[in-house]
């Protein structure tokens, strides 16, 4: 019984890795209908931004942070400016193709700047553990649960309450007629990658301590933060947290009980059969093709 | 300028329209024909690779660009192929069987990974496609009392008709020109069949198609089905190419290769999926010769523009560093996919087309004949 509780928390804290990187995937789909294949990238290279500041430059850990997030919301932004903008539009395949495009982009560039080796953040997360009764949980992992949950409330409020959420959800359910709304649209898409961006920089920060940063760490966890987003259905802020903590739940589960081998693919097998019966995944909105 | 009149439906869906298509292909045809005999053994061996490259390329065009069925899992098709040629071998079955099976085999696989697909669409089709490629590779690594694992497998010489066939051989080239030039001529008369028009009809509006009394479901599984099996047969061929196959050839990083062919020929044409093949093949050996030449070059030219002796070494030197600096493969990569989706959409066939037009027009050619309309996204979401 403790086995299976201590499993089902790691995997709720790996799940939330993925639900933090999904956040930035749903985001973007939310207001664009873009799906950023570049979105791991965009994580691995906050982690990097941070890295350089905290570990290389010497600054206070949460300057650091969020001189990090600064900077890759800047960064979001050009990106967006110089790929995404001038297809905007066009058939979601073009948009996938360039996001992969400016993922190779970005891991090959930050492996030539960085070097191919494993860098760790020192945090003050690193060390420490919270012990409830038998159950043992690392500070760091805890620390990822809290962002979680604090960056998926106050995007959830974002996008639900404010001006400028409406606005979002509006350009990316008719961007002419939000035009006409009198909504820059322009600029809107272009917080948005922002924000996408800096959300990505927290997961990066957040994972230091327990993946390590390398180039390829985007590409890795960008693969499995991508069925958490479908799974929870595309354009689901709580969907995407809630499908995060399945896939990591399942991973988790998977690699403790079932034989090697299966814990890699479990998540995608348990991501057909819902596809299978729930074509837009599990809080997914129902998507009819008007005539 | 040549004017085209066409008084029955037969000059509509014609394969040649006119006597120039004849003398143009069949001079590309000869040259094709004699190229092993006149060129090196390494660029013979990457017209091989080209052939496999196109023959996968005009799969996927028929999946992803006729039927609009995005595809991020080829690769595991090509997988399947080549294990089931590695498989078959080792019970002596003979060459024209095994190569029969492999696309058969992917096929009707190809088939059972449509019929989930039928009810996604867009970016949940790509995500299952990929979870498709995942759950073969990991297969391929684990069922190894018939793929011997990750050890990989050992792909014998092809014999046929008592002949061996060698891997490097011209008549490896032929049997590979072979497959591609029937698989691109089998794909022309697909695509001016009835079938091949309920696949354009689903790709430009599944509404319609489906008013019309197309059979969507059933056309979707059929070109499921006939991509993923000349997947197949391309994958036998590439397994006996590399003569060594192992579960991590068959990677995310192929699949993303095969879309990059047809992104980069075009995708609305066979054309594209050779032009894409010939630039996916050709861009090593491309980046390689400049790594090597490149350096001396700029040095030389930097002593020409009147640098010093010295100081032309250094910049040698520098230049030499920047291009075998790790992952520029990657970044040059990147940077081409991302200018042919801005500034090329229609990829090389589409720029050949643009030029072609430009000289049967001249001097009347407008830029504007290929701009894009402007385009503004529309949800299909209820709420």
């Amino acid at each position: 019984m403790l086995d299976f509780v201590q499993q089902l928390v790691s995997g709720i804290a790996l799940g939330c890795v993925y639900g933090l990187i999904a956040l930035g995937f749903v985001l973007v789909y939310k207001a664009t209908e873009v799906v950023n294949f570049a979105q791991g990238d965009l994580m691995m290279l906050g982690g990097f931004f941070a890295f350089t500041f905290i570990g290389i430059l010497g600054l206070n850990y949460w300057i650091g942070f969020a001189g990090a997030v600064a900077a890759m919301a800047a960064f979001g932004m050009l990106a967006e400016r110089v790929v995404v903008r001038p297809i905007l539009g066009y058939p979601q395949f073009s948009i996938i193709m360039a996001t992969i495009g400016l993922g190779y982009f970005l891991r090959s560039v930050s492996g030539m700047i960085w070097g191919t080796d494993d860098f760790k953040i020192e945090t003050p997360f690193s060390q420490g553990v919270v012990r409830i009764g038998a159950l043992v949980l690392a500070y760091d992992k805890l620390s990822v649960i809290a962002a979680t949950i604090i960056l998926c409330t106050l995007l959830y409020l974002f996008f639900n309450k404010t001006t400028l959420g409406t606005a979002m959800r509006a350009s990316s359910e008719n961007m002419l007629a939000a035009y006409y709304m009198g909504i820059p649209v322009k600029r809107v898409v272009s917080i948005v990658w922002a924000i996408s961006a800096a959300v990505a920089t927290c997961a990066g920060v957040l994972l230091a301590p327990i993946t390590f940063i390398h180039s390829n760490v985007g590409l890795v966890l960008g693969l499995k933060a991508f069925p958490a987003a479908v799974l929870g259905g595309f354009g689901s802020i709580p969907g995407a947290v809630v499908g995060g903590v399945l896939i990591g739940v399942i991973e988790s589960m998977a690699g403790f009980y079932l034989p090697e081998g299966w814990k890699d693919v479990a998540p995608y097998i348990v991501l057909l059969l819902v596809l299978l019966i729930k074509p837009e995944g599990l809080f997914g909105l129902p998507m009819r093709k008007k005539v | 300028m040549r004017f085209l009149f066409k008084t029955d439906y037969d000059d509509d869906i014609r394969l040649f329209p006119h006597s120039g298509y004849v003398i143009s292909y069949g001079t590309l045809f000869a040259l094709l024909v004699i190229a092993p005999f006149v060129l090196s053994s390494y660029l013979v061996s990457q017209l091989v690779f080209v052939c496999i490259y196109a023959t996968v390329g005009v799969a996927l065009l028929i999946l992803t660009g006729f039927t609009g069925q995005a595809s991020l899992g080829h690769a595991a098709f090509l997988a399947i192929g080549a294990y089931t040629t590695a498989y078959l071998q080792q019970f002596n079955v003979p060459f024209p069987i095994y190569f029969l099976a492999a696309g058969l085999l992917t096929g009707v696989i190809g088939a059972i990974v449509g019929f989930p697909a039928l009810r996604l669409q867009g970016i949940y089709l790509v995500i299952a496609t990929i979870s498709f490629a995942f759950i073969v590779e990991e297969i391929l690594a684990r069922w190894e009392s018939v793929t011997h694992g990750n050890e990989g497998m050992r792909i014998k010489t092809i014999q046929l008709f008592g002949t061996q066939v060698s891997r490097d051989s011209p008549a490896f080239y032929f049997l590979c020109l072979a497959v591609l030039v029937l698989t691109i001529v089998g794909a022309l008369n697909l695509l001016r069949s009835p079938t091949g028009r309920a696949f354009v009809a689903i790709r430009d509006s599944e509404t319609a198609a489906r008013s019309l009394g197309i059979n969507v479901a059933l056309y979707k599984v059929k070109s499921f089905a006939i991509s993923a099996a000349i997947t197949g047969f391309a994958g036998c061929l590439f397994a006996h190419k590399l003569s060594f196959i192992s579960p991590e050839m068959f990677t995310l990083q192929l699949s993303i290769e095969f879309i990059i062919v047809i992104l980069i020929g075009g995708t609305f044409s066979l054309h594209g999926a050779v032009l894409g093949a010939i630039f996916v093949v050709m861009i090593d050996p491309f980046l390689t010769y400049l790594k090597d030449d490149m350096p001396g070059a700029i040095g030389h030219f930097a002593a020409l523009l009147g640098a010093g002796a010295t100081r032309a070494t250094q910049i040698q030197d520098s230049v030499a560093a920047f291009a075998s600096a790790n992952g520029l493969k990657g970044a040059i990569y990147g940077i081409i996919i991302i200018l042919f989706v801005l500034f090329e959409p229609l990829g090389l066939y589409g720029r050949w087309l643009k030029i072609k037009l430009f000289f049967q027009l001249f001097p009347l050619y407008k830029r504007a004949t290929f701009k894009h309309q402007k385009i503004y996204v529309k949800s299909e979401r209820l709420r």
